[in-house]
């Protein structure tokens, strides 16, 4: 019998000039060409794919109701596997997931999980509310600036509980830019520091134009495989060790604790325990840094640090290149891209860190790592496990 | 002209706007799971409990937590900076809504809160929020 154990077999990540795609590329182009570059880094092509999961935000509500099948068709493949669910930017570590669940019940061997984004190209996004139906006609009348005031009110409470303050956001900031000067492919490479990040124009208080995530375009594409059909392909397989994932709310007022992240807890609780890990196995971490108290409350949730003492797991630049806990390798969303759902950048780098490829910012022997994301206004999240060691 | 996003009212809601243009803030209740919730739903969330009954709330709250919009959507734009606040109710639902201050960075969590009601259009009456 072959083996059903699923591995991650390639990766790859459009390339950014100023945050924006290449020679105007369309968002479908985008995609294809991560898929291609991925399936061709793995030893695959399109031949051998039988799974398709994509999400996103183009087109709606136009061919991009049918995401998965508007790429199908660009592709020119028939899956006999889909998903086009959409949790927000963390979808595709719950993707991952789901083609692990899909390859090991026989329903497909090898699965593309795909994005794209041409948001910045299109100057398409702003800070306006969501339509005001449904839920949203007791949230959009009040002009919340959307996503960001969600995030802001969740660090005002998160101060106001457990003293952190707004220095403690500028220290990721910070740490992320040093990340991101070590990646070519990263948009924001210039200097910043702390006072820059403090002196930054207050958007939202009390998060500042710095703890915001950039908005770029950008595209991404993973390939999972078996272990049994990753024999004979070029990379490292790497195993899917544990994931979790839950959402609580869509609408910020019906957050149920807005300074602790249930959802990532709750995630997080659930990928450790599947993975039979600890927090001392983890190598490498690629957090959701939506915004920069996205990662603070993170970190807090998934108990790398105790409820409001992430502050002093990321003071003295603790995260940034030599320090004790490598965060957000690429530069993140706040420094490296940010096209709208940024989950599977997590994936892309972490699967690199793993494999060895991160030149000037890879990080020591990494063997297992942990990637975060988030989705909505700290609506969902959803943990991943992977590492190098099947045992 | 009011030209900023307005509810759109459903089934569900229709009460709950309706009330807010005669000045009454109604939240619900169930009596079996003792429980006061927000926003309107025919069952109770999380349980789904049937005996939902509409009752006036007190409009009092305290603020829960609240942000300082320096920026906004294009239709706010012009009213920054403004203060959107998540407001807990004295009868502990929360809802999220405006502070009327001209002091908006003197606004804390914790601040007593009282709601009043801003007629926007012939259709919609906004619950809002001052100081106390």
């Amino acid at each position: 019998m072959l083996s059903k154990t699923p591995v991650i077999a390639g990766v790859a990540d459009a390339p950014l000039k100023k945050g924006m795609v290449l020679e105007g590329a369309n968002v479908l182009n985008i995609q294809a060409n991560a898929a291609l570059e991925a399936l061709d880094s793995a030893g695959l092509t399109l031949a051998d794919v039988d799974g398709l999961m994509v999400t996103g935000v183009w087109a709606l509500p136009g061919p991009g109701q049918l995401m998965s099948i508007t790429m199908a068709e660009y592709l020119g493949i028939h899956p006999t596997f889909h998903d086009c669910t959409n949790i927000g930017g963390s979808t595709f570590e719950i993707f991952v997931a789901r083609a692990a669940m899909a390859i090991e019940a026989g329903q497909a061997e090898t699965v593309l999980i795909l994005y794209g984004s041409t948001q910045r190209s299109e100057q398409s996004r702003n800070l306006a509310g969501r339509s005001p139906v449904f839920n949203m006609q007791y949230e959009s009348h009040t002009g919340m600036p959307t996503p960001v005031g969600g995030y802001a009110m969740a660090m005002q409470r998160h101060m106001h509980e457990y003293g952190s303050t707004p220095e403690t956001l500028a220290e990721i900031a910070v740490a992320t830019r040093k990340w991101a000067k070590m990646n070519e492919n990263a948009t924001k490479r210039d200097d910043l520091t702390i006072d820059d990040v403090m002196n930054s124009p207050v958007i939202s208080s009390p998060l500042r134009l710095r703890d915001c995530c950039l908005v770029t375009d950008g595209g991404g594409a993973i390939v999972v495989t078996t272990k049994e059909r990753a024999k004979d392909l070029r990379k490292q397989p790497i195993y899917i060790k544990g994931y979790g994932e839950c959402a609580t709310h869509w609408h910020i007022a019906q957050m149920p604790d807005m300074a602790n992240l249930d959802v990532a807890r709750i995630a997080g609780e659930r990928a450790f325990k599947m993975a039979g890990m600890r927090h001392t196995d983890i190598d490498v971490t690629q957090i959701y840094d939506s915004f920069t108290v996205t990662v603070l409350l993170t970190l807090e949730a998934l108990g790398f640090a105790k409820a409001g003492e992430g502050k002093d797991l990321v003071a003295n630049q603790n995260t940034a290149p030599g320090g004790n806990f490598p965060l957000n390798t690429s530069g993140g969303g706040l420094s490296y891209a940010h096209p709208g759902m940024y989950g599977i950048f997590l994936l892309i780098e972490a699967a690199r860190q793993l494999w060895g490829e991160c030149g000037e910012r890879q990080v020591a022997d990494v063997k297992t790592a942990l990637c975060h994301g988030t989705g909505g206004t700290l609506s969902s999240g959803a943990t991943c496990i992977l590492s190098t060691e099947e045992g | 002209m009011y030209d900023k996003p307005l509810p759109v009212i459903d089934s569900d809601s229709r009460p709950y706007w309706d009330a807010c243009k005669e000045g009454k803030l109604l939240i619900q209740y169930s009596k079996i799971a003792d429980k006061y919730f927000f926003y309107p739903r025919p069952f109770v969330p999380g349980t789904g409990e049937r005996d939902v009954e509409w009752v006036e709330a007190s409009g009092e709250g305290t603020i829960y937590s609240y942000t300082v919009a320096e920026r906004a959507g294009p239709a706010f734009q012009g009213d920054t900076p403004f203060i959107v606040a998540v407001i807990e109710l004295k009868e502990g639902p929360r809802m999220l809504s405006n502070i009327r201050t001209d002091k908006p960075y003197d606004v804390k969590i914790g601040d007593k809160v009282k709601v009043y009601f801003d007629r926007v259009s012939d259709e919609v009456t906004l619950p809002k929020f001052d100081l106390v």
